[in-house]
């Protein structure tokens, strides 16, 4: 027997792609351009929002029968608000240096539209295990486009992956600069994530045809 | 059994639980948890002193790195020869003076008090660092940091950091590049405390002219930047009399 059923399979893999939180749901595009100026930032982001959003949608999905429908969206906010504080304190406790690389993003999870929306579509429907691996999907699908930004905005706004200088040095005037590259410094400000994500939704419209809505 | 959730009773008995729930689980988390975050930050700060007058890890270019947590405390002592506190004409030593809460002291200033201001003095291979903390305004949160100068109010070296300033764009005030910038660069232009301020369009890129009080700005990065201008100055400025005083023993 498979470890995964089919049905669980699609619950990871479809929102990679043809369900994108990001270039097909839209959601998730506040976070996108904050934090996307660097590469290690969006990882860091992606697996923040992972780990929350795995967790609180089992959170969510255990309480689904008791929650009262009248406050369910308060309910939601404060498992996730808890659920982020007590990895924030914990962290700030045994890993002080990650913790504060991460104090940043602490609000901004708590805020991420992604996670209320899992909460409210699936996870309030679905048992704890298939809400598990919708979360897991969701985050890697949120997560891949948030990578896919960082990597482009880094390397053509400051000529660097992971803080790594790959395409030589500006000021010292080695590798492609020594030819005139010079860096997009229009590509660090946020407009520019924008502008990728739509060029990220193009690609994958022009891709797969079913993705483009009749009007 | 089925439970009716759309009750009213019921919805507010389970707001109630729920509340007390995650209070406690929280509170229980913060009061654990807190001597080791306490603790954690207390290093910190002293890491970030020593760093400030050169005593660190640094390898020859890129990353920051400060002395190690387990030796943290005894580089402390090794180096920091006086923690001093001023206030108003009254100079006196007190060797918790790195604890000293530089948010309370400014609230207790605007409040019409006399502040306290920390100034810690350390030796290293034989000349004097004066360390000033300093703390401002960024674009979204709280920036701060140390100054090291010399006698001559010099930068010897300088440590940033920040609350929440955006990853790649203001939060780039604690990489290697912009802190080794300031170094080198004196407070006064002339006989006035005039800061060093973080400039665009500075054609200086390489930081070669010493006597502008200017280092190259961050790209993306201006109210950031000019937080931290105002930060050197405004901070600096509080230690003007003793400053004075040791500019004259020279």
């Amino acid at each position: 027997m498979a470890l995964l059923s089919k049905k669980d399979t699609s619950l990871i893999l479809d929102p990679l792609a043809d369900n994108n939180p990001i270039t097909i749901q839209v959601l998730g595009i506040c976070s996108a351009l904050a934090i996307t100026a660097e590469l290690k930032a969006s990882i860091v982001m992606a697996l923040s929002v992972m780990f929350v959003l795995g967790m609180g949608n089992v959170v969510i999905s255990l309480m689904r029968n008791i929650i009262p429908s009248k406050i369910r969206i308060i309910v939601q906010l404060v498992v996730v608000a808890a659920l982020v504080i007590m990895v924030d304190q914990v962290l700030k406790a045994f890993a002080y240096e990650l913790s504060k690389t991460l104090s940043v993003f602490v609000g901004l999870i708590i805020t991420n539209c992604i996670i209320m929306g899992r909460f409210e579509a699936f996870a309030l429907a679905n048992g704890p295990w298939r809400s598990f691996l919708d979360g897991i999907g969701n985050s890697a699908g949120y997560g891949l486009i948030l990578i896919i930004i960082g990597f482009f905005r880094e390397l053509l706004g400051s000529g660097t992956l992971l803080g790594y200088k790959v395409l030589g040095d500006p000021i010292e005037k080695t590798g492609l600069y020594a030819i005139g590259y010079e860096n997009n410094g229009f590509m660090l400000l946020s407009p520019m994530a924008l502008i990728v994500v739509g060029l990220i939704i193009w690609v994958q419209r022009s891709r797969n045809k079913a993705l483009i809505e009749e009007n | 059994m089925a439970i009716n959730t759309d009750k009213n009773s019921y919805t507010v008995i389970f707001a109630a639980i729920m509340v007390v729930i995650v209070g406690s689980l929280l509170a229980f988390f913060a009061s654990s948890l807190s001597e080791k975050i306490q603790e954690n930050e207390r290093l910190e700060k002293q890491q970030n002193i020593l760093y400030a007058m050169g005593v660190n890890e640094n390898e020859d270019e890129g990353s920051v790195n400060f002395v190690s947590t387990d030796k943290v405390a005894g580089e402390f002592k090794k180096y920091i020869k006086e923690q001093l506190v001023i206030e108003g004409d009254k100079i006196t030593k007190d060797d918790n003076a790195y604890l000293i809460d530089l948010k309370k002291q400014e609230t207790e200033a605007k409040a019409g008090k006399t502040r306290k201001l920390p100034l810690f003095i350390g030796e290293k291979d034989g000349s004097k660092y004066y360390i000033i903390p300093m703390r401002g305004k960024g674009l979204w949160d709280a920036i701060w940091g140390f100054v090291a100068l010399d006698n001559n109010l010099v930068v010897k070296g300088v440590y940033f950091d920040h609350k929440g300033e955006t990853p790649g764009l203001g939060a780039n005030i604690k990489q290697r590049y912009f802190m080794d910038d300031f170094a080198g660069e004196s407070i006064l232009k002339g006989t006035e405390y005039a800061g060093i301020a973080v400039a665009k369009g500075n054609n200086d890129p390489t930081n070669e002219i010493k006597d502008d009080n200017e280092v190259d700005a961050l790209a993306g990065a201006t109210i950031t930047g000019n937080g931290l201008s105002a930060m050197i100055k405004e901070s600096v400025k509080l230690y003007k009399s003793y400053l004075e005083s040791i500019r004259a023993k020279n």
